[in-house]
Formats: C-alpha cells, sequence, structure tokens
C-alpha cells in the first residue's frame, strides 16, 4: 500500500479552490475568539488591544500588497469586494453607464455586471484567444466616454492565465477610468506591488492564500472615487460597515506575511512540481493538452484536457485514490453548461468535458507528484475503455489497428 | 459532490457489461460529445426474441456510467416486448435513485434502449423523435419534453431540464418550456391524474378491485376517519364508479364533500387512477 507514506492527507491539487489554512495562522487566531475577543471600536483596553492587532495585520497586508495600510478595506471575501469596487464606482457618477470586463472574469464580477445590465448599464465582455489572452488593440477601441470602470482579473481561477494588469490600468489612467481587477488568484502566489501601477481597486480572498474562510479585503488606492454600497456603522471607513471579523483579520495578516517569506518557493519549487506533473502527463497520456498561455501563468496551475473522457468521471477516479483537484466539465458544474472560460477560448467541446484542473501550492511534495503521475495515466486509460468515442478515434489516428 | 447512491457508486467503480457486440443484433445509440454525454448500446437477441447479451460504452459522468451498466444488467434475459416497457424511472430506481439534477442520465438510458429495438424491429430510427427542437443547445424537441413530463409527472422547468437538459444551455427557452408544462399539467388534469406516482396500469379483474379497494379503505381510510369518530362502508363497485357511505360523525360532517375527494385522491392512488367516488344516499 503505497498510499500509506503519504496519509493521513489527500493529495490535494485543488487550491484555486481553496487551501488549507497555515498552522502559524490558525494558532494567531486562536486567542481572539476567546482571551482577545474585544470589540475594535471599544473604549477599554479590551478593544483597544484588538485594535492594534487589526493595524498590525492591515499593515501586514498592505506589505504584501505594496499598499499603504490606510487602502486596506477589510471584507468578507473577493466576491463582496468585487461587488463594493465595480456598484461602489458607479454609484460616483449616474451619467456613466457602460463597464469594461472581460467573458472569462469569475462569477463575482461576471454575475454582478450581468444584473448590471439588467438594471440599464452596457458592458463590454472582451475576448480571448485560444490561449486565454487579451487583445490589448480590441481593449483600447472598447473605452468609450461614458465608461465607468475597468474590471480584468489579474490571474484567471481555471486556467492560471496571468493578464497583463499593469500595462491595462495605465491605459485606463490615461482615460481617466477607474481599474479594479480581481487578483484572488494572484495574490500570495506572484509577487504584487500597487504603489507601481496604477490599479484602483484590487480584491481578494483569505482563504486562497492559506488563511481562513469569510475573510477578504479591498484595495481602494488614495483618491478614488467611490461611494458604500452597504450601510452601518464606522468601520473601514463605512465601505464595509458591521463589526470587524477580527480572527479572520488577524489570520490574514498573518497569512499575508507567510505568503511574502514563501512566494519564491511557490515560484520555484512548486512551479517545477506543477512543470513535471504537467509534462509527464502530457508525455505518457495520448491526446491531452494543456490549456491557456503556458508561459504567462500562475505557477500552481495547470490545466489540462484529456480528450474523450468526462471530467466527473475522472475526478471521481482520482478521488478513489484520495487524489483531490476539479473540472471544467458540465457535469461538475451543477448546471449543465461546461465552462465559460473554457468555452470563450474556444475550446473544442471533446476537450472540455474531460478537462481537469491541477492547482498546487506549498504544502505538494515531489512525492505526492509521483503518486498522481503512477496513478492517473490509469484513470483516463480505463475511461477511454468504456468511451464510445475512443476506439473510432484511435483506429482513424492509426489505420493499423483496425 | 454529488449524493450518490452506493449502487451508483459501486457500479460507476466497477461497472458491468462494458464493450461492444461484435455483429451484434440491434444498436441503440445516443447523445452526443458535444452535449456531454453518450451512451451506445449493443445487444444480442435470440431467434425467440429475448435478449441473451447487452454490452455498453458510455461517454459521461458517473450517473452516466452507472445507469448504462444498470440498464444491460435489467435487459439481459428479458424478451424485446419486456425490455421495451421499462422506463428512466426503472432505471434510477434500479440504482437507489438518482440525484434530480443527474434524472437526463437514466433517460439517456432509455432511450439508447429504445433505439436499439427500433433498430431491431427494423423501424426507422427518427432523430431521437419527431417533433420541433425546442432547447437548441442540447437539441431537444417537444415530443421528447412533453413525453418525459408526463412519465415523470414533473411539476417545474428546473426539473425539465434536470430530465432531459433542455433550458440548460443559454436558457432562452425557458418561456417555451413553461408554456409546454403548462400545457402537459392541463392534459395531465383532464385526465384526472394529479398523484405523484402514478398505481399500476394493468388491468384488474373486478373482484380484484374490490378486493383492493377493501383493503386500502381498512387499511388507509378508515383509521384515519376514526380519529375524528367517524366511519365508512363499501357500498357497491360498478366498473370505475365506487359508492360509499358515511356513519358516525361523518355521515352528517359539512365536509363531507371534501372528505370525498380525499376518499377518491387515496383510492387513485393506490388502486386505479380512473375511479370515481361517491357518497351513495
Amino acid at each position: 500500500m503505497e498510499r500509506q507514506e503519504i496519509e493521513p492527507c489527500f493529495v490535494y491539487l485543488d487550491n484555486n479552490a481553496t487551501t488549507k489554512v497555515h498552522q502559524e495562522v490558525l494558532e494567531t487566531m486562536l486567542p481572539y475568539f476567546t482571551k482577545l475577543f474585544g470589540n475594535p471600536s471599544s473604549m477599554h483596553t479590551c478593544g483597544g488591544v484588538v485594535a492594534g492587532q487589526v493595524k498590525i495585520a492591515r499593515q501586514n497586508l498592505a506589505t504584501l500588497l505594496g499598499a499603504e495600510p490606510d487602502e486596506i478595506f477589510f471584507t468578507s471575501g473577493g466576491t463582496e469586494s468585487d461587488n463594493i469596487a465595480i456598484r461602489g464606482i458607479l454609484e460616483t457618477d449616474s451619467k456613466k453607464r457602460h463597464i469594461i470586463t472581460t467573458r472569462v472574469e469569475h462569477p463575482g464580477v461576471l454575475s454582478t455586471t450581468r444584473w448590471l445590465q439588467s438594471k440599464g448599464y452596457e458592458v463590454t465582455y472582451l475576448e480571448v484567444d485560444r490561449e486565454g489572452n487579451l487583445n490589448i488593440d480590441s481593449y483600447i477601441k472598447a473605452f468609450r466616454e461614458d465608461t465607468a470602470v475597468v474590471s480584468i482579473m489579474w490571474a484567471n481561477n481555471e486556467t492560471g492565465v496571468i493578464f497583463p494588469v499593469e500595462e491595462l490600468a495605465e491605459i485606463a489612467n490615461s482615460k481617466g477610468v477607474p481599474f479594479h481587477t480581481d487578483a484572488v488568484q494572484a495574490v500570495g502566489k506572484i509577487p504584487i506591488n500597487l504603489s507601481k501601477t496604477k490599479i484602483s481597486l484590487l480584491s481578494l480572498s483569505g482563504h486562497k492564500l492559506h488563511g481562513p474562510k469569510g475573510i477578504g479585503a479591498l484595495y481602494i488606492r488614495k483618491g478614488t472615487r467611490i461611494s458604500p454600497i452597504t450601510f452601518g456603522g464606522h468601520q473601514e471607513k463605512g465601505f464595509r460597515p458591521g463589526t470587524e471579523n477580527v480572527p479572520g483579520i488577524i489570520g490574514l495578516g498573518k497569512a499575508a506575511e507567510i505568503a511574502m517569506k514563501n512566494i519564491s518557493d511557490e515560484n520555484t519549487r512548486v512551479k517545477e512540481l506543477r512543470d513535471m506533473l504537467e509534462n509527464t502527463l502530457l508525455r505518457t497520456i495520448p491526446r491531452t493538452q494543456v490549456n491557456g498561455n503556458r508561459e504567462k501563468r500562475l505557477p500552481n496551475t495547470s490545466n489540462m484536457s484529456f480528450e474523450f473522457v468526462e471530467g466527473e468521471a475522472i475526478l471521481l477516479r482520482m478521488n478513489e485514490l484520495r487524489i483531490a483537484a476539479s473540472s471544467g466539465s458540465a457535469c461538475t458544474s451543477g448546471s449543465l453548461e461546461p465552462s465559460h472560460v473554457l468555452r470563450a477560448m474556444g475550446i473544442p467541446f471533446t476537450m472540455i468535458h474531460g478537462s481537469i484542473r491541477f492547482s498546487l501550492s506549498i504544502y505538494n511534495t515531489k512525492e505526492e507528484i509521483e503518486y498522481v503521475i503512477q496513478k492517473f495515466p490509469k484513470i483516463i486509460a480505463d475511461l477511454r475503455e468504456i468511451s464510445p468515442y475512443w476506439r473510432e478515434q484511435v483506429k482513424e489516428a492509426n489505420p493499423a489497428l483496425s | 459532490m454529488w449524493d450518490y447512491t452506493e449502487k451508483v457508486k459501486e457500479l460507476f467503480l466497477n461497472p458491468k457489461n462494458v464493450g461492444e457486440i461484435e455483429n451484434p443484433d440491434a444498436v441503440g445509440e445516443v447523445g452526443s460529445i458535444a452535449c456531454g454525454d453518450a451512451l451506445k448500446l449493443t445487444l444480442k437477441i435470440d431467434k425467440d426474441g429475448r435478449i441473451v447479451d447487452a454490452k455498453f460504452k458510455t461517454f459521461g459522468c458517473a450517473s452516466a456510467i452507472a445507469s448504462s451498466s444498470i440498464l444491460t444488467e435489467m435487459i439481459i434475459g428479458k424478451t424485446i416486448d419486456e425490455a421495451a416497457k421499462i422506463t428512466n424511472k426503472d432505471i434510477a430506481e434500479q440504482l437507489g435513485g438518482l440525484p434530480e439534477q443527474k434524472m437526463h442520465c437514466s433517460v439517456m438510458g432509455m432511450e439508447a434502449l429504445e433505439a436499439a429495438i427500433k433498430n431491431y424491429r427494423g423501424q426507422k430510427i427518427e432523430k431521437m423523435d419527431a417533433g420541433e427542437i425546442v432547447c437548441k443547445c442540447f437539441g431537444v424537441t417537444d415530443t421528447r419534453i412533453r413525453r418525459v413530463i408526463q412519465e415523470n409527472n414533473l411539476q417545474n422547468v428546473d426539473q425539465i431540464t434536470n430530465y432531459t437538459k433542455a433550458g440548460g444551455g443559454c436558457g432562452s427557452c425557458r418561456d417555451k418550456l413553461e408554456e409546454i408544462l403548462k400545457e402537459e399539467i392541463k392534459k395531465r388534469e383532464e385526465k384526472g391524474s394529479l398523484q405523484i406516482s402514478k398505481p399500476t396500469s394493468k388491468r384488474m379483474t373486478n373482484i380484484e378491485k374490490i378486493n383492493k379497494i377493501q383493503e386500502v379503505i381498512s387499511k388507509d381510510i378508515r383509521p384515519m376517519l376514526k380519529q375524528d369518530g367517524g366511519d365508512i362502508e363499501l357500498i357497491d363497485v360498478d366498473g370505475n364508479k365506487v359508492y360509499v357511505k358515511f356513519t358516525g360523525m361523518c355521515a352528517s360532517c359539512v365536509s363531507a364533500a371534501v372528505t370525498v375527494k380525499w376518499v377518491q385522491d387515496k383510492l387513485r392512488e393506490f388502486v386505479s387512477e380512473n375511479l370515481e367516488v361517491s357518497i351513495e344516499e
């Protein structure tokens, strides 16, 4: 039983979905549930001590982003940050009714813009090419007199493809349009220095960088015109009213501090493991491809397609071997539609339905990846044996077999 | 994660009768790679019309593979006529149930079987069924949607999507689906069969019918009435007309009409959907 060596953990390759909380993050958080339970707004030491630590957490997160602490607003996560950013900008000028975004955004942005369309806003959804890249010329042409905001993700959650957001933000800035980026997948994985960019707003989420769930942040560059969209107390300068999620904030601050230290490991060792996995599977499994630009990509993500088999079936077979990943197939989405990202890229259905996203983290080991490399090809071979399309295809490709 | 039954998991991991029969007597193919699932069923049928072997190849998720596998087990040993009676509900039941969003996998099984039977009988295989394409994303016709609505007693548009995939793509046909659903529900009401589960449609003799009515009255109806101090007596059964008499509290009860309706519903549910219950004066 070779599984014994890597027990008790799963081989967890679904880190773009969520990550394990770092042990040190957890330990830092725990006192804030009991001993340090005070409300940071209170006028007594019980709360004051906590307020001091919230300040440090804010500073740590600002450092990771290359931002100022007063540009950081804690929220419940990426989706809430996306909503506050886009809708908050629109609130400031009722005459500007146009939004620019892309077809491959996370639902946090896409569902928001679709709702805004129902309220009379106009939205330009930029296309991507077969590798998931944007066309800069189409982007420039998309600007109008009444463009209120641009929202373009930093890195794609499904393919890991990185958009040139610094460049895109420069262009938006030159046209006087605020630029928002959903950087949920990028923060902690690639170096970010917001002070060197013209990015106006940035969304991030704690649980994607080994912090807790239910906490995130919105970066708002000083001088950005934005109104709050929810109302209540003065917390987070009124942009996110309601008593702070203190343990979450403390955890996110710690996670940011640790991510600073680990970002080089992510871009060297983790990247090597990802490449080893990807290259070996490409070599050992016929009719397999990588989806997305392989150069401009997060170091931890690999989206691969295995033709003529279906993603949910692959995932459940993997699950039997205690390997966790995700898929862009229709069957796994809850709806009947396969991945909107892979469809926007023009990936054929035969490839989309058999797509698997492997997303690694600093916790993955070489032994784990070797285990996957050893086990995975048989899963595809077995399912292809059941597939009605496989044999015909093999025969077509190799007439000697027929 | 989907909430699959142990049976589904077992058949997904160890499917039975995988493959293709050489020189089959019947072939049924449904689905397409674009739709996300497809099934090819091949049958060996002896000279008496009995299915002696069945094999499948499926492109699809766990429930599609499990549905195909159980289907082959269900039909081996049956005559073509017997197999023709299998519905998607039977397939789902044999699996211990399927998540509602996955019911279309059982429908795919039934359709592949139908296609194979038509192929065996030398009937022309229409593209699934004639009719107008309602859902362009998945190529689903109104004929097929109407049939699945009736056979599975569907109540809303989401269910239609779960069972046939129609409306699960761009969603632009959902208004049309709503329209079809309304028409079918109306048809169903006119037929007077609003029950969730259809009673056996097998023709009963009069004696069987009376015995069954007596049984339902004593087991399901009388105990309920007795709680309110009432009782019921079966007076006569004439074809589908059932005459009863209420006694005790029920005899003078103002809600007798409601009670009759309730008795009728019970008898329709458990005995026959065509029964009409009235009070013997």
